[in-house]
């Protein structure tokens, strides 16, 4: 389902996944290693599901029936109950937490630019734009659908070990 | 409409105790299986994880601000959102306090025609000796007509 590349793996105690997870968390790497261009393949989520939208609104707390409500949701002019957006942004994090660390987050700046509706495909990638000698790493996200329509812009910075 | 006269607006502090359960939950449903989310006595919380702030505010009489906003639940939406922590990320087992505000209300022209109006709710974290270790930035906009294609 997820195309990761076979990072190190880290040594944790023994652990399985969770199931419905995606992609697999690799050894973080020094601030020195970390390059524009050396950036992990994308995560896929092959086709998010009215599943997806109630296990992020019962996690979240944000109840708004227009993420479940199919009336409802029909009646204020969407085909369908739309995602939440912060669900997409969240799995969008996700890409980035398994390769530099949840710990080492420090900064993450969500812009929605299309709603998501159910059986939508989403790619979550990223890419390195800044490097500062703080140890701190600038990274830009997208969340895409198929057909190229950029439905999350994000910004993360994280502050990594140094070598 | 927003109701502008909410600029500026404060709610009352509430506390939020970051759990070990609610981390997995979370984890869970934004696909991410990583073991500093689901192992150890104090995992670490994902980014966005402080959005479960609902569950502390809504519980709080006062504490929330935005409901002087006034904005459309059905052409309401949520433009962008920022977390910011002022150091690592906090840790199941800590209690935060928090605060929150109305820092922002302006008007812009939409591409598509009609006015969107964006309202700016900041909340600050607060350790127990005072310290700032995480802010959260919420924008909504309330659009003119229903928001089929977003902002």
């Amino acid at each position: 389902m997820s195309r990761v590349s076979a990072r190190r793996s880290r040594s944790h105690a023994p652990w399985s996944p969770a199931p419905g997870s995606l992609g697999a968390p690799g050894e973080v790497p020094a601030w020195e290693e970390v390059r524009p261009g050396g950036e992990p393949p994308p995560l896929v989520l092959e086709a998010v599901t009215r599943t997806d939208h109630v296990r992020y609104q019962g996690a979240s707390g944000d109840m708004n029936p227009i993420h479940h409500d199919e009336p409802f949701a029909t009646a204020s002019g969407y085909p369908a109950p739309l995602t939440v957006g912060m669900f997409q942004a969240g799995v969008l994090t996700t890409w980035a937490t398994n390769w530099l660390g949840p710990a080492h987050v420090r900064r993450t700046r969500i812009r929605w630019k299309a709603p998501v509706f159910p059986g939508d495909a989403l790619t979550m990638s990223g890419r390195v734009v800044e490097k500062r000698d703080d140890g701190d790493v600038d990274l830009e996200l997208a969340c895409t659908k198929a057909d190229g329509t950029v439905c999350v812009q994000a910004w993360m910075t994280f502050r990594l070990p140094r070598r | 409409m927003v109701d502008k006269s909410s600029l500026g607006a404060e709610g009352v502090r509430f506390e939020m105790d970051i759990e070990r359960g609610k981390i997995r939950e979370f984890a869970k449903a934004v696909r991410s299986s990583h073991p500093e989310h689901w192992t150890g006595e104090r995992p670490v919380v994902p980014p966005t994880f402080l959005t479960t702030m609902f569950f502390w505010e809504e519980a709080n009489p006062g504490a929330d601000p935005w409901e002087r906003v006034k904005m459309s639940q059905e052409r309401g939406m949520h433009a962008e959102q920022e977390f910011i922590f002022h150091g690592p990320p906090p840790k199941a087992g800590d209690r935060l306090y928090c605060t929150s505000r109305i820092d922002a209300i302006y008007d812009k022209q939409g591409r598509r025609g009609g006015t969107l109006e964006f309202a700016v709710k900041v909340t600050e974290f607060r350790d127990a000796d005072g310290t700032l270790v995480a802010e959260a930035r919420m924008t909504g906009v309330e659009t003119s007509k229903p928001p089929e294609e977003g902002p």
